[in-house]
């Protein structure tokens, strides 16, 4: 059973063997000669102090969960917005009651400040 | 759906010529930029610098390939290649132009033509980020981390802000085949029934590849070249193609979401419609390059969360009662 997803699947499958391929050319022709001091991580010159994976500011973990709350609604949008021209005002008025829950969301993240950075 | 060797045929086709495209607006952003600042850009190589791109390539094949010592290798590896296989993936659904028959053969100009087709599309273009972060988190080095974080920050927020305004298309033109969306427009630009869609798409495609001037997450003059600061040859080669791919599939989504696609006066055949349209947009991603400096990383979230995403709320408000009441 071929869909037109497959077509999907042989342009990625295309776009690998291009990918692969490059790598290999470039592996034949690149020089390779390395010694501990090329190794070091860059920091304009200077030897790295520490580990290279620094702990990061908390407020990165806020605004994904953030995300992941309006990205998962968006989801439900898509099906809707497809269908809206034949279901008409009643679909409207429910998703729009969904809308003012999530907005409501919104706000309440905004008032407390979590939306402020620094 | 095609039969398998027309795919096959039609993707190799694609990514030679989007990779030949890659190559020519690098030259042509680097002239363009050379004369927004009043130089004349790179003249070495070739006349007018036309050999630049191949010199480009040539140093991208025999540099080294330096990989940190404290580097997670495989994820190291992996990571520039997730961003080259999204990019181009994004691709695999648009369509150029109205299928044309060849040989008494009708044959789409387009790789696949799933139901779902904008949604594929917003999918890979998503999926871009994976390549970012992980590149960043790979590297074991500060720069490389902090510009990871930034971009991660960065991307989901704007991703919100793409998804929400691209429903109001969808509404529209009922349907999220690319197609079909682009046949809804035969008489009206979507741009003229969603300003406020369009001018969110934009900015938010602007910030989903990273571009001036939302391009924080590689800030080079704070961050050296923040996630690909660790990568040289070919796999820093990579991110680039990367983003140029980017940047051209952001264009030909706003091309066919609210530019009519290749509809357009009939002196010109719809293909190079299609491609004049996808062409002017990236002459604006390079505008914008040369006009704005870079935003604070602080005004860029609050854009983002309180601009940006209440108007997208607003507008899929409003274009959802049109919808409902005239349909």
């Amino acid at each position: 059973m071929l869909s037109a997803y497959t077509d999907v699947v042989i342009f990625f499958l295309a776009g690998a063997g291009f990918v692969l391929l490059t790598l290999a050319i470039g592996r034949l022709l690149r020089p390779h000669n390395p010694y501990p001091e090329k190794l070091v991580p860059y920091e304009c010159g200077e030897i790295p102090v520490g580990e290279g994976q620094v702990p990061y500011n908390i407020r990165y973990y806020i605004f994904a969960l953030l995300f992941v709350v309006f990205d998962v609604e968006v989801v439900f949008l898509f099906p809707w917005a497809v269908v809206l021209r034949e279901l008409g005002m009643y679909a409207y008025v429910l998703m729009v009651i969904f809308l003012v829950m999530l907005v409501d969301g919104l706000v309440y993240a905004w008032r407390k400040g979590v939306l402020r950075w620094v | 759906m095609n039969d398998l060797w027309i795919s096959l045929v039609q993707s190799l086709i694609l990514i030679v010529a989007l990779l030949t495209v890659f190559a020519g607006m690098t030259l042509v952003e680097r002239k363009l930029l050379g004369y927004f600042h009043l130089r004349v850009g790179p003249t070495r190589t070739g006349p007018w610098g036309l050999a630049q791109p191949i010199a480009d390539a040539i140093k991208a094949f025999v540099k080294e390939d330096v990989i940190p010592a404290g580097a997670d290798k495989f994820v190291f590896r992996l990571a520039p290649v997730i961003s080259v296989f999204t990019a181009l993936a994004v691709w695999s659904v648009i369509p150029v132009g109205p299928p044309v028959e060849i040989g008494g053969r009708v044959i789409p100009l387009q790789v696949a033509d799933p139901a779902g087709g904008a949604l594929v599309a917003l999918a890979f273009t998503s999926l871009h980020i994976y390549g970012v972060s992980l590149a960043g988190w790979a590297s074991q080095s500060k720069y490389s981390l902090l510009g990871a974080m930034r971009a991660a920050a960065q991307l989901i927020s704007y991703e919100l802000s793409m998804a929400m305004s691209i429903l109001g298309v969808f509404m529209l033109a009922g349907s999220l085949r690319l197609a079909d969306i682009v046949a809804a427009q035969s008489d009206v630009a979507f741009i003229w029934l969603q300003p406020v869609g369009f001018l969110i798409f934009f900015i938010a495609g602007v910030a989903e590849v990273a571009r001036m001037p939302f391009d924080l997450p590689e800030a080079e003059t704070e961050l050296v070249a923040g996630y690909s600061t660790e990568y040289s040859g070919m796999r820093f080669a990579m991110f680039m193609m990367a983003e140029y791919l980017g940047m051209m599939s952001v264009s030909a989504m706003v091309t066919l979401l609210y530019l009519k696609g290749w509809h357009g006066p009939a002196f010109l055949p719809p293909v190079a419609w299609f491609l004049v349209k996808v062409a002017a947009l990236l002459f604006v991603f390079i505008w914008l390059r040369a006009t704005f400096v870079r935003v604070r990383y602080d005004r860029l979230m609050d854009f983002g969360w309180k601009v940006m995403l209440p108007l997208s709320f607003l507008n899929l408000v409003v274009t959802a009662a049109g919808v409902a009441l005239w349909g």
